[in-house]
């Protein structure tokens, strides 16, 4: 027998004795909408999410905050090319990296040389720069994420690797919750998916020495999200 | 198990020596009580913020029932659609199968360097040893589990791995190993750790991670850091193997959209951790950059004799948050290097005895007061010291002590006979007289107890011969 017929037989045969439901001990009684599974499920007992879109654009901005992440809701893309430029300025960036997307470059205008990742790249070329500027799939009012793929949010390095991370965004990307976020990539995939989804929820940090917040561990020290109308 | 298990002391003696050191560490007591007051307040805060933690607890523990009671089925779902993508699942009933397939995945890429990500099922088969045996080097990314690794020691906790160490303990460390400045500001140890991991993350060809979950539906893994470290392992390097326990599926993609609030909650206090990354394949046409290879390491390891007994079967629901250890005044006391197990704690010391054999492993269901905070603080509502007082009847039951035995058949017997008590108790009374002069010595029959306790005294008239004063 392989490993797979081994731990499929041994999984058969232990199942063949019925284990008791999980409501049948415990001390809370099963709830109501348990028996239902699902986003509607989940949503009775998750942190609330305003209903209109105004509601949800405070929350994510308040969550913005606690994160650490820096929410720049934005007029216009030129209101948005002149706040990268003023970080560029404040950091002093020598270059920056991006991928190709209309979204990206309306903000770009200002810089003279961008490393884009889409036809491939080198690693220590993409670690020299001094940030990243990708596009998402969506943005999460609920948890205050940003969503990225790696087919269409500049592959995986690109959002990770920079240690400031620049998310470019319309207000129409804005979703209530996480289930709203499975529901957009199922429905725009189908089952063809990315190789990788990530939630990306504030830079980078760690708590591994003495449980003290420390932002940019590994990934970026900084992350931006420039909301456009 | 394995052939560290026969060397050195047996596991129980070693707990016994262990925890009365720790337990008499003042400072070490402090340490992780100051680590974890901080957690709490989280915590609670962010459970505040659910409209419901106790209704999103029993949706989240009949999710993990129906995903566990119909392994079989979703395990095949699983690898059927991760597999159509290009990814190749290795199926290892234990660790031995698990060790020589990531093995011959580096031998046959000549890989020359290994970057991992923070991995307990790795901890679980010793995987680092037999890397290293094999000439590979193995380099943690997470901060916690380098400091640990640099220290050749185990993980403290099965989150929070290096938290019984202060920066100041980190920072020697540092000095010692990477030839750093002394520091002790935490940001500066982790920007020291951050770029020394940059040059290994560039240079690595194969990255090791685990996995949180593994979605069934959809053919995928699901991997929760806050530090970024997961994000790279699974970016730069040309090959990514992810190291899963069999237990870790979820039916349905959406099902995330639970369980990623409540991991974050329970194990960290955070609402939502930094990173939650789902990878469906290695690099896909058109992608631009990505592994390219992705092979996933499905474990059993005696998970299976643990699904077997349906009365323990919902420990599988494990999402292994490590809340149960945060609360348990056993952990806090005897800390996570006690055990001497993968997994520290009350979760630790209920699914050792299946893992690793009740005989060796049932002194860990005694170490417990049965308070029952774990089971409070389970996210999936494990049964948790049940549990632990059913390894302590499965273990008598398999094997009895003669002297438990004989004690308790000397028990019956005098409870039975009310003359026999009632001489018992006037006896009692004239030996406690006498008892101060051996108190806590050795020759102390009641020495168990009073070695650390005072003994309470017998009453001087007991509640019959009261009754019968009374009566007349």
């Amino acid at each position: 027998m392989n490993g797979r017929e081994t731990i499929l037989a041994r999984i058969r045969e232990a199942l063949k004795a019925p284990a008791p439901h999980p409501a049948s001990h415990g001390a809370h009684a099963p709830h109501g909408a348990a028996s239902e599974h699902g986003p509607d499920a989940f949503r009775h007992w998750l942190p609330p999410v305003g209903d209109s879109p105004d509601d949800r654009l405070a929350l994510f901005a308040k969550n913005s905050e606690a994160l650490k992440t820096t929410f720049v809701v934005c007029e216009s893309p030129a209101a948005a090319a002149a706040h990268a430029t003023r970080i560029a300025s404040a950091e002093a960036w020598k270059k920056v990296a991006a991928h190709r997307s209309p979204l990206v470059e309306s903000v770009l205008g200002d810089f003279p040389d961008v490393l884009f990742t889409d036809g491939g790249f080198e690693t220590a070329a993409l670690e020299a720069c001094d940030a990243g500027f990708t596009t998402c799939e969506c943005l999460v009012a609920q948890t205050g994420s940003a969503l990225v793929s790696s087919r269409d949010n500049g592959g995986r390095a690109l959002s990770v690797l920079p240690p400031h991370h620049i998310i470019v965004a319309t207000r129409s990307q804005l979703l209530p919750d996480l289930s709203a976020a499975f529901e957009l990539v199922e429905s725009k995939y189908g089952g063809n998916f990315p190789s990788m989804l990530s939630f990306i929820t504030g830079p980078s940090r760690t708590g591994d020495i003495e449980r003290i917040l420390v932002l940019g561990a590994h990934g970026p020290k900084n992350l931006t999200i420039l909301l456009l109308p | 198990m394995s052939a560290t298990a026969s060397q050195g002391p047996p596991p129980s003696s070693a707990f016994r020596a262990s925890a009365r050191r720790f337990t008499r560490d003042l400072r070490h007591r402090g340490l992780i009580q100051k680590a974890l007051s901080g957690y709490y307040t989280k915590r609670d805060e962010n459970k505040s913020r659910f409209q419901s933690w106790q209704g999103a607890r029993d949706l989240a523990a009949e999710i993990k029932f129906e995903a566990v009671n119909h392994l079989d089925r979703h395990l095949e779902e699983f690898a059927s659609r991760i597999e159509s993508r290009g990814a190749k699942v290795h199926w290892c009933p234990d660790a031995e199968a698990a060790r020589s397939a990531i093995l011959a995945i580096a031998r046959e890429n000549n890989v020359r360097s290994i970057i991992k990500s923070k991995s307990m099922t790795s901890e679980e088969i010793h995987l680092n040893d037999a890397l290293e045996s094999a000439g590979y080097g193995v380099f943690e990314s997470d901060l916690g589990e380098y400091i640990v690794q640099l220290r050749h020691e185990a993980p403290y906790h099965l989150v929070f791995p290096a938290m019984h160490l202060t920066r100041g303990e980190i920072s020697d460390l540092f000095q010692k190993e990477l030839g750093s400045e002394p520091t002790d500001s935490p940001e500066e140890l982790t920007m020291i750790a951050r770029r020394v991991m940059r040059k290994k993350f560039c240079e690595a060809d194969m990255g090791i991670s685990g996995a949180n979950f593994g979605v069934a539906s959809t053919g995928m893994i699901s991997i929760t850091e806050n530090e970024g470290n997961a994000r790279l392992t699974t970016a730069l390097p040309r090959i990514h193997v992810a190291i899963m326990g069999i237990e870790k599926i979820v039916p349905r993609m959406s099902d995330l959209a639970l369980f990623l609030p409540m991991l974050a909650t329970a194990g960290a206090g955070q609402a939502l951790t930094c990173y939650n990354t789902l990878f469906a394949g290695p690099r896909q046409p058109g992608e631009t950059d990505g592994p390219e290879q992705f092979h996933v390491i499905l474990l059993d390891n005696r998970r299976t004799a643990l699904l077997a007994d349906p009365e323990q079967r919902d420990a599988l629901h494990c999402i292994r948050c490590g809340a149960c250890l945060n609360v348990c005044p056993i952990f806090k006391n005897v800390g996570g290097h006690s055990y001497g197990t993968t997994y520290q704690g009350p979760i630790g010391s209920v699914i050792t005895p299946h893992l690793r054999g009740l005989q060796s492993w049932k002194h860990l269901s005694g170490a417990s007061s049965l308070c029952g905070a774990c089971t409070e603080a389970c996210p999936v509502k494990i049964d948790l010291h049940h549990h632990l007082l059913q390894n302590r009847r499965n273990a008598a039951a398999q094997k009895p002590l003669w002297y438990e035995r004989l004690a308790f058949a000397g028990f019956q017997f005098l409870m039975r006979n009310p003359a026999l008590y009632a001489l018992s108790l006037k006896l009692g009374r004239l030996g406690q007289i006498f008892h101060p002069l051996v108190n806590g010595s050795p020759l102390d029959p009641a020495r168990a107890w009073t070695s650390s306790r005072s003994l309470p005294k017998l009453a001087p008239r007991s509640f019959r011969e009261k009754w019968k004063a009374r009566a007349k």
